[in-house]
């Protein structure tokens, strides 16, 4: 177990270091100067020297990735050029409303993908089954952010239910800021959930095909218990995977999705950082969504090694 | 009353015939084998006493297993009677055992599912379970996953599974084809002894005769899902009656008429070659600990000769072949075909060839036969004509009209041949036999056989068959290497190697290998 | 012979027939759409803005009175062709790499390629397009490039996974012993066998490009005005939703069709050509 550990523990810190060289590059040394970039063609001249100063442009370029990683490791990340108050604020102040969106989402996922899956996979063949076939083949259809509107049309402006967009802030209550992140979460989860029910479904059916599952009918087992003792554990291998996937989409989703429900995330953010030419916060929040990218990803692998026992005794 | 008794069982899947009017009995404490080849319901036949079909399968007659009629049973009575009244072994032990579950867990759930212990208890039993079945506690502790053991040990945790709770009947479907001839040899007399303590019945499925006449009391012959002989184990192949049985006798004592001329001349010359692999790294820093696959090996093949090389899987063999072919490079030693490096001179390569074992995986199936016949020539440079083709073609025994056709519409013996005319296509020296004839029903692998001396005799071909299958090297091979643990410790003429073995490993090896009763004295 | 009952079978494929009924509108669409459109999509008419569907505007028109009809049609250009292109950039540049890592299996070449691998999934598309927006400035070609190098990695994994198996297939050996390269047997022996996964694979990537183009020109990193995209389309109708629905409504549908209609042709596809669902019994 421990060396899996370390080796993917090894390879995390090596994406990562990749990751943060990548964009690093795209943001900081393609655009040739960032602050003449940042500020416009009409800049005054000694405007963008006060920016180079304060960026450390006249360093050269590997102290400045020093000084931005050193920086990300101690929680600095920079001050906001437009916001002129410290990146790092800022964004936790953003991840109040993107993380609790994204497990929102993460959790209606897969509360709906597993029982379904299942239950399609348990009566294959079935009006079930294929009606399950039928829904998740629309639902991974769906542009997410369309069924947002449409979720607005219908819930928010002609039922009343729902407020149209914005968050009321935590402090307004839990329930109220869960309210607000509901129709956003289901429109998260909708397409994912679609897609894990269908592996769910065929990883389950391949499970079901195996040898060993022929092993445990011949001592008797019924067809229900087959499949909660043997068939659901092995199943849950290409699950896994398909989840830790997920949640990468799941953020890139949020991004547009904040967008549709003027939500102040992350996804927010980033788009006014853009079309404002702050660079900082671009390439820190860039980071920041791909940090959690591949610290999901880690994560999956434990999970791989807490179910399959040939994984942890592999070094 | 019998303790099973099968009786005008037909099955169809999806309204394929599959079984027609099957009937087998089986007595308390009686081994009863039943052969066939693949396709002739064997296996169906067992699972349809399991009642574990594929969908869509329809069974009628009558099957009695203690009484009870399983065709009328219901699911939980089917339940109840599967891992209590009948157990069962299959082939595949690599596939059979559940990956994330202990060794333990996996026989413990045989007596938890019928029985109610608690767990502990159950876990006692498992161990005792695994003990009968030659999987001691203190080497193979409940704890152990399927993938901490090997193919043999896995079996024994399948038949430890099988047998917890001390069925009346054990059905094994091809326990030992997946294995090596010693395991099997172990595992069979493991299944015999089980049978005689408990007093089960066993119903023990092969597609191999030689593998049950020593350990049945009942044969049962199937061909195209029907019965066609059946008999008493000692005396069947006095008293056979149907043709199939005694082509399936003949053919398993095949001797090819061999009439090569084995000149002086020493065509491939293998000098210490030594073959090591980069082992798996223990940790990230430490060098990798090299695993030597084959060690010192030196041997001569002479012009015209058939040499049997014979080993049991891992001993090193399929490595050493792809050595000889040039594929992989050797770390010491020399492999000389015609007094030329075959690793560093291309025109040494020329000069030999391969047929590999499976008749399935051997081609592409995207390309037509013509093309896949032709492909040796891509290292002379050119393209085959079409006389090359349908001369090779022809030489095997198929139609030069063959080779616009795809490689899915030939049977696997055709393949075979397909195989065998593309190493003559280019007219090589050596032909290298990779398994050739393993994977190959009894009575294909005789005529395959007979090929493959007829041609030998007429261009001279020299071979090196490559085989864990001591029956088909003592067939054809004039002389034999036996190999274990990636050297060569015995070697010799055939006829002395088996009458009079010098080393331990031969002798177990050659006591392992099933044999069939000899057909001398028989009328046929 | 083998070929007249892969006919049969592909007609009797109801996914595949539905699938590739769907697809093919929207393409015909796209295609007529060069040359004729009911109106012309770059004339503002502002005297018949936001007018509901009917005979004379099928889809109705959007706040500057163009026909929303002849916009879904021209939208359906930019979808297709971004999405196509970016399928494209992932076969042509991922299956090379996933087959030469196959061929290095094992080797450092095969540690790099997937490595590279693992590092591009962990950016998502939408982030691969916001920094390249962010110091290219948003148009459909970045969105291309965005969509296209996401799609890499799944092919490089698709064709490495599919030709692994392959390598150890006896015929490889055959071709080895042949004498020739790994170069040559991947071209000859590997990649015709792994066809069939591609071409599923890439109808699934294609409908995953034309949600992927429209969520991008819908926050506005896409395609950019005057150039009709289904996806901004969707983000103009938004501060409209109460007085014009319909402007939500069919672009909405033109993404939806488009994809399930690729996504039915891809299971239909993987049904026929699976070798492991054609296959009858023993």
């Amino acid at each position: 177990m421990l060396p899996y550990l370390i080796k993917r523990l090894g390879s995390l810190i090596v994406s990562l270091l990749v990751a943060s060289l990548v964009i690093f590059a795209c943001i900081e040394v393609v655009p040739g100067d960032p602050a003449s970039f940042m500020l416009g063609i009409n800049a005054q001249p000694d405007t963008v020297d006060a920016l180079r100063e304060e960026l450390g442009l006249n360093q050269t370029i590997a102290q400045r990735y020093m000084s931005w990683i050193t920086g990300l490791l101690t929680g600095d990340m920079g001050t906001s050029y437009t916001y002129r108050s410290p990146v790092s604020d800022i964004v936790a102040d953003r991840l109040q409303v993107s993380l609790p969106l994204a497990l929102y989402a993460l959790a209606l996922t897969v509360l709906v993908a597993f029982p379904v899956g299942v239950l399609a996979a348990a009566r294959r063949g079935s009006a079930t089954d294929l009606s399950v076939m039928g829904v998740t083949q629309l639902g991974i259809a769906v542009p997410n952010f369309w069924f947002a509107i449409l979720m607005v049309i219908v819930f928010a402006i002609n039922l009343g239910w729902f407020s149209a967009g914005g968050f009321p802030g935590w402090d307004a209550g839990f329930f109220a800021g869960l309210k607000a992140l509901t129709l956003p979460a289901v429109a998260l989860a909708l397409p994912q959930a679609s897609i894990l029910a269908r592996v769910m479904r065929s990883s389950l059916l391949d499970t079901l095909s195996e040898d060993y599952i022929r092993s445990a009918r011949a001592k008797g087992l019924t067809k229900r218990q087959v499949m909660w003792r043997h068939a659901l554990r092995n199943a849950m291998i290409p699950v896994l995977t398909i989840i830790g996937l997920q949640f990468s989409f799941l953020l890139a989703g949020a991004i547009i999705i904040e967008n549709v429900f003027f939500l102040p995330g992350l996804g927010r953010l980033v788009f006014q950082a853009i079309t404002q030419r702050d660079l900082i916060v671009v390439e820190s929040v860039v980071m920041l969504l791909v940090f959690a990218v591949i610290l999901v990803n880690f994560l999956v692998d434990l999970a791989y090694a807490w179910v399959d026992p040939r994984l942890r005794a592999r070094s | 009353m019998s303790l099973l008794s099968i009786q005008d069982l037909s099955l169809s899947i999806h309204g394929t015939p599959i079984l027609d009017r099957v009937s087998i009995d089986i007595e308390p404490g009686e081994v009863c084998g039943v052969i066939g080849e693949s396709g002739s319901g064997k296996s169906l036949t067992a699972f349809s006493v399991m009642q574990l079909l594929p969908d869509g399968a329809v069974c009628s007659g009558a099957i009695r297993l203690a009484g009870t009629d399983i065709l009328q049973a219901d699911e939980q009575a089917l339940c109840n009677m599967r891992g209590k009244t009948v157990g069962m072994v299959f082939q595949e032990p690599m596939t059979a055992l559940n990956p994330v579950q202990t060794i333990g867990q996996q026989v413990a759930e045989t007596i938890r599912i019928h029985r109610k212990t608690s767990r502990a208890e159950a876990m006692a039993l498992a161990a005792e379970s695994l003990a009968r079945c030659e999987l001691p506690q203190d080497r193979f502790p409940l704890s152990r996953y399927p993938h901490e053991l090997s193919g043999g040990q896995r079996q024994r945790v399948v038949i430890a599974m099988a047998i917890a709770l001390r069925p009346k009947l054990l059905i094994a479907d091809e326990p030992t084809t997946a294995l090596d001839v010693t395991t099997q040899a172990e595992i069979l007399s493991l299944l015999k002894q089980l049978v005689t303590e408990d007093g089960m019945g066993l119903m023990l499925i092969t597609h191999d005769l030689a593998v049950v006449t020593d350990i049945a009391d009942h044969i049962v012959i199937m061909k195209t899902g029907e019965v066609v002989e059946r008999g008493r184990a000692e005396t069947l192949h006095r008293e056979m009656q149907h043709p199939y049985t005694k082509a399936l006798f003949e053919a398993s004592t095949h001797q090819p008429e061999t009439a090569g001329q084995i000149e002086d001349t020493v065509l491939l010359s293998v000098k210490n070659v030594v073959r090591d692999y980069t082992g798996a790294r223990t940790s990230l820093f430490a060098k990798p600990t090299p695993f030597r696959a084959v060690n010192d090996v030196s041997f001569n093949l002479h012009k015209g000769e058939c040499l049997g090389l014979v080993g049991e899987s891992g001993c090193g063999k399929s490595t050493l072949t792809r050595a000889i072919l040039g594929l992989d490079d050797i770390q010491g030693g020399s492999i000389k075909l015609n007094g030329l490096d075959v690793h560093a001179d291309e025109s040494a390569r020329q000069q030999m060839q391969v047929v590999f074992q499976d008749p399935y995986g051997s081609f592409n199936p995207r390309h037509k036969v013509g093309r896949l016949v032709s492909e040796p020539f891509f290292r002379l440079g050119r393209q085959a004509t079409d006389d090359e083709i349908a001369d090779s073609l022809i030489s095997v025994g198929l139609k030069a009209t063959d080779q616009d056709k795809y490689i899915h519409e030939f049977s696997g013996g055709q393949r075979q041949r397909i195989a065998i005319a593309r190493a003559l296509i280019i007219k090589p020296d050596l032909i290298i036999l990779d398994e050739a004839v393993s994977a190959l029903d009894v009575s294909i692998r005789a005529q395959i056989l007979d090929l493959l001396a007829e041609l030998s005799s007429e261009r001279g071909l020299t071979y090196l068959f490559i085989t864990h299958d001591l029956t088909v090297v003592k067939a054809i091979a004039d002389r034999v290497l036996v190999m274990q643990g990636g050297q060569i410790i015995e070697q010799g003429e055939t006829e002395t190697v088996f009458s009079a073995p010098q080393q331990d490993y031969t002798k177990k090896l050659i006591a392992a290998a099933p044999e069939l009763p000899s057909l001398e004295g028989v009328s046929a | 012979m083998a070929e007249t009952g892969f006919l049969k079978s592909a007609v009797r494929s109801r996914n595949l027939m539905l699938g590739l009924a769907l697809t093919s509108v929207f393409a015909i669409a796209a295609l007529v759409s060069l040359i004729w459109t009911p109106y012309d999509v770059t004339v503002l008419d502002i005297a018949s803005k936001l007018k509901s569907p009917s005979a004379e505007h099928l889809f109705g028109t959007d706040h500057f009175g163009r026909d929303t009809f002849s916009m879904v049609m021209v939208g359906a250009q930019t979808s297709i062709a971004v999405a196509f292109i970016a399928v494209g950039i992932g076969i042509g540049l991922g299956v090379p790499l996933g087959l030469a890592a196959a061929a290095n299996r094992g080797g450092w070449l095969d540690e790099v390629i997937m490595r590279g691998n693992d590092l591009v999934f962990a950016f998502p598309s939408l982030l691969i397009a916001i920094m390249i927006t962010a110091v290219f400035g948003p148009s459909a070609v970045n969105a291309i490039i965005a969509i296209g190098i996401f799609n890499i990695p799944v092919f490089a994994r698709l064709s490495r996974g599919a030709a692994l198996p392959l390598w150890t297939r006896e015929f490889i050996l055959s071709a080895r012993v042949a004498g020739k390269g790994a170069t040559r047997i991947s071209a000859e022996h590997i990649l015709p066998n792994i066809t069939n996964l591609l071409i599923v694979q890439g109808t699934i990537q294609f409908s995953l490009g034309i949600l992927a183009e429209a969520g991008l020109s819908y926050v506005g990193l896409g395609a950019q005005p005057p150039t009709p995209s289904w996806g901004r389309m969707l983000a103009e109708s938004q501060t409209l939703i109460s007085i014009a629905p319909h402007l939500a409504l069919f672009p909405g549908f033109a993404i939806l069709l488009t994809v399930l209609g690729l996504n039915l042709a891809g299971d239909g596809l993987r049904d026929l050509l699976d070798p492991r669902i054609r296959r009858t019994g023993r």
